[in-house]
């Protein structure tokens, strides 16, 4: 019993930090219940992550421009304009895939810098100099389908990124051995990692979570390492794009966690002046993050195209706004210095688990609209009062 | 003896991990000036929030009663109802705005769903000549010094009819002749029969407006001195506030500065394109090694203008001239270079660009040096935890951990954050501008006995200050700026309060 209210404790003074974990499993459970158990089927699940994808990708990055106080709108459609760009070489230039990606990732990063140099040289607002970028991007993926229309990439090795799965090793029959490899490395990994960061907060005489708790976070989080592995096992194991998302989002959590780097970052994010009277340079980190953003909506370009082997004259609408919801649906602070990646991660499931209950339960179109705009509203609206009872 | 006007009884206030007020009491008589005096951190600021509803009926436990009548703010609008007002050290006005729409603002005055402008601005010129103010009331507040700020945020507190008037640290953002005027407003205020409560780390101004005076101590009422009885001297105070007696205002100078000259500037000169002309004329200036130099000159004179120019240039003023470190030229183009250099510079500004109020005391302190506590471009949280917590002790900055959000943190201890950073970039040359604003008279000793330890180990203090004693206690050698030229140079031993002043409004 004691256990239990100790839970509540914990959960209770650390709301803000589980809010969001708690929220995307009430719609998870929601949407089983309401699907009869559709929902959390490996098939979908898998599906569901592989959509998420893209827009995860954009979301990370658009968390570190609004913690710098900026804002890209322009990264739907150079997403959509970068992925019709692989298509043509692939299919017209006739390059192979590994040249293919680092170019197009590389047009991504020089993209993102041409908005940083209107938004850190010109003092343009980004709202305005990347609404600049949406309307040109967006001629632009007019202006080269214009002759063919939607280009299909028949290129194999291409297409798997954003449908394949990896490979696996035969032991086992009926699951995917690999994947469930990974996800037990997975969870040895956190606790390990749990551990040793429990013991070093401990010989600082920091406050850590009680034993009984810690034991309760560490169990509760294998569990769900465990479950995700156990249910994409079930179906074709880890996808490529689910690989490639995991990978973004270690090194985006480290960069932003642990690197000066990051630190930088987060400090010109919570005021500017005084970040650059510490010898932080402004302008040149608004270029490292509009370029990283940049890079990442290639990125998103590359894994939206290869989903739907090909390259359609309307990708990449609406993933602007897509991601900004996810980032702010996942705490980030419009006010700047405040936001995690894995945070913005959490809210792109979010965003992404609504459309796909709600597909399943067969809900209009334009009550998911609705539906999607409460879900935001409520919890921003939810960040914004806890953080200020903390005051 | 007549009833009180406001009465505080048994306030607690409480923040995790810091019992902010412990069972305070505080009366205060009608139309009288009462002054709130206290260490850094003491309780201050946090019992005029709880009086003015900052932090709202409930959040607390005690008492009010104004009148003797109870009181249960929910928020600041109910304690204005009840005729309270307060002005926080950080000033609330809308820069952009004219006098008038600032003095209004909150409190238009409409006939019907339309603003009465003619209305406004014959009351608000009404208000300006209530507090002395002698400007056109359609003037920007940019346009205005913080003292004419400071007496607009009066202005404003007066035309809602304010009984109480609550002034946190008016004086420690305004030079000696504009906290004159400041105080002289009070008095008259009180004739006109306002009672005010004012906080204050100036004991000397304490002293000379105070009815009364009430000490508070880590979070504790430890006295009410009533000054028509001669109860409030300055020995008195501090000993009540620290606890202890303090018999030196300044540290013993034993150090002595080299002939090596560190830094030097010639024909220096910046223009502002912002503003459109020349802020910085002719400067020449030499700093020696072990040398605290005193910067002296009154607001707006260039002093803060000169230290950022020489800092990286982070404004990015047009500059001419030539700066010499060691006898080399060098030229600084942007503040992280001048750090790299051995530059460190303290903002007279923490909380506009000194400090990152959202994050904790140990990221603030290790912001301007994180290179020192990591490897290839990964941080050492272990050694920054260690870091902040050896500032946090040498400084003696109050809070419960380094993980401690900067904006949690009292004013004065906030300011000795801002210090803990520029003394881990382990400087050779430390630019500080406004060292002591807002800093008790006890950590005022501790950070000059730092400095002169700072200069024994050879480090080279630039100090720019409004406050003379100061400048004149500290200092190996004074620069007098006045209209961003050097007025004049003098040497410990000639200087005075009189020279300088002279220099500096000549
Ligand atoms: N919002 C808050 N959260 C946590 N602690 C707080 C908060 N506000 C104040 N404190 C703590 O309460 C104590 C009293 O702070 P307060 O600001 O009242 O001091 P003060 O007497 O005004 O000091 P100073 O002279 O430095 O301005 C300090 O230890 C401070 O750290
Ligand atoms: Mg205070």
């Amino acid at each position: 019993m004691s256990l239990f209210r100790n839970a509540q404790k914990v959960l209770r003074e650390n709301i803000r930090e589980y809010g969001m974990y708690i929220a995307l499993f009430v719609i998870m459970a929601i949407f089983t219940i309401t699907t009869r158990g559709t929902f959390i089927s490996s098939r979908n699940i898998s599906n569901l992550l592989n959509q998420t994808g893209y827009i995860a990708v954009l979301a990370v990055g658009m968390t570190l421009v609004i913690v710098i106080r900026h804002i890209d709108l322009s990264v739907g459609f150079l997403a959509g304009f970068l992925g019709a760009v692989a298509a043509i070489a692939l299919v017209f230039w006739k390059l192979p895939t590994w040249v293919v990606i680092p170019l197009v990732l590389g047009l991504g990063v020089l993209a993102g810098c041409i908005t940083a140099f209107l938004v850190a040289q010109l003092k343009i607002p980004s709202f305005v100099a990347s609404l600049a970028g949406w309307l040109i991007y967006r001629g632009a993926i007019l202006l080269v389908t214009a002759g063919t229309g939607t280009i299909i990439i028949p290129d194999a090795t291409y297409n798997a990124i954003g449908n394949g799965y990896i490979p696996d090793i035969q032991v086992i029959p009926g699951v995917h051995n690999l994947t469930l490899l990974l996800g037990v490395v997975a969870i040895l990994l956190f606790i390990v990692n749990e551990i040793s960061d429990r013991r070093k907060k401990l010989a600082y005489n920091f406050e850590v979570l009680s034993t009984d708790m810690f034991i309760l976070k560490l169990l509760f989080m294998s569990g769900l390492i465990g479950a995700i592995t156990w249910v994409l096992a079930g179906y074709n194991g880890l996808s490529w794009t689910v690989v490639v998302v995991l990978v973004v989002v270690a090194i985006y959590h480290f960069v932003t966690t642990q690197t000066v780097l990051g630190r930088h970052i987060y400090a010109i994010g919570g005021n500017p002046e005084a970040a650059e009277l510490s010898g932080v340079s402004v302008k040149k980190l608004i270029y490292v993050v509009f370029g990283s953003m940049g890079m990442l909506s290639a990125l998103s370009g590359i894994l939206f195209s290869s989903r739907l082997q090909s390259a359609t004259t309307t990708a990449g609408t609406l993933f602007e706004l897509d991601a900004i919801a996810a980032a702010y649906v996942g705490g980030v602070s419009a006010a700047g210095g405040v936001g995690k990646v894995i945070g913005s991660i959490i809210g792109a499931l979010v965003m992404t688990s609504l459309t796909s209950g709600m597909n399943l339960m067969g809900i209009d179109i334009s009550l998911q609209y609705i539906v999607r705009g409460a879900v935001l509203a409520f919890a921003v609206i939810f960040d914004v009062t806890t953080r200020n009872r903390g005051k | 003896m007549t009833p009180p006007i406001l009465e505080m009884k048994n306030i607690t206030k409480e923040f995790p991990g810091v019992k902010a007020l412990d069972n305070v009491s505080f009366s205060v008589q009608e139309g009288v000036i009462h002054c709130l005096v206290g260490e850094n951190g003491a309780g201050k600021s946090t019992l005029m929030k709880v009086l003015s509803g900052v932090y709202p009926y409930g959040e607390y436990s005690g008492e009010i009663l104004i009148r003797g009548v109870p009181q249960r703010f929910s928020g600041i609008r109910d304690s204005e109802k009840a005729g309270i007002g307060i002005i926080y050290q950080e000033l609330a006005l809308v820069p952009e705005m004219t006098v008038y729409e600032n003095i209004f603002l909150g409190n238009e005055i409409r006939r019907g769903m339309v603003m009465d402008w003619n209305e406004t601005i014959r009351r608000a010129s009404q208000m300006l000549r209530k507090v002395r103010l002698d400007i056109n009331p359609a003037t920007r507040v940019k346009d205005l010094g913080v003292g004419k700020q400071q007496l607009i945020e009066i202005a404003k507190a007066l035309s809602r009819e304010v009984k109480i008037l609550i002034l946190d640290e008016p004086t420690s953002a305004l030079n000696e002749d504009d906290s004159q005027n400041l105080l002289n407003l009070l008095r008259d205020l009180k004739a006109q029969g306002v009672t005010c409560i004012m906080i204050s780390h100036k004991l000397k101004e304490v002293i000379a407006i105070a009815d009364a005076v009430t000490v508070l101590r880590d979070g504790r009422t430890i006295c009410t001195l009533d000054a028509h009885k001669g109860e409030v001297s300055e020995n008195v105070l501090i000993k009540n506030m620290v606890g202890r007696e303090i018999n030196h205002i300044f540290p013993p100078k034993e150090h002595q500065p080299s002939d090596e000259v560190v830094l030097e500037v010639r024909n220096w000169g910046a223009y502002d394109p912002n503003l459109g002309r020349k802020i910085l004329k002719n400067i020449n200036l030499k700093l020696h090694k072990g040398e605290i130099l005193g910067i002296a000159g009154l607001m707006g004179s260039g002093r803060t203008e000169l230290a950022l120019s020489l800092f990286g240039n982070s404004r990015g003023y047009h500059l001419e001239g030539e700066l010499y470190l060691h006898g080399q030229r060098r030229q600084f183009s942007h503040p992280h270079e001048a750090i790299r250099a051995g530059l460190a510079y303290l903002t007279e500004d923490r909380k506009g660009n000194g400090l990152i109020l959202i994050q904790d005391v140990k990221q603030n302190i290790s912001l301007a040096n994180l290179e020192e506590i990591s490897r290839n471009g990964i941080v050492d949280n272990n050694a920054e935890v260690k870091i902040a917590n050896q500032y946090k002790m040498v400084l003696n900055i109050k809070t419960p951990s380094v993980e401690q959000k900067v904006m949690n943190l009292s004013g004065g201890n906030q300011q000795k954050v801002c210090l803990g950073r520029w003394l881990f970039a382990r400087p050779e040359v430390l630019i500080l501008d406004e060292p002591t604003r807002g800093i008790d008279v006890g950590a005022k000793y501790e950070i000059y006995t730092i400095m002169t330890q700072l200069v024994q180990q050879g480090m080279s203090i630039i100090m720019i200050s409004s406050e003379l004693p100061e400048i004149l206690g500290m200092s190996d050698r004074i620069y007098v700026v006045s209209s961003g030229r050097i007025a004049g140079e003098l040497s410990a031993s000639e200087a005075t309060q009189e020279k300088i002043m002279q220099l500096a409004t000549d």
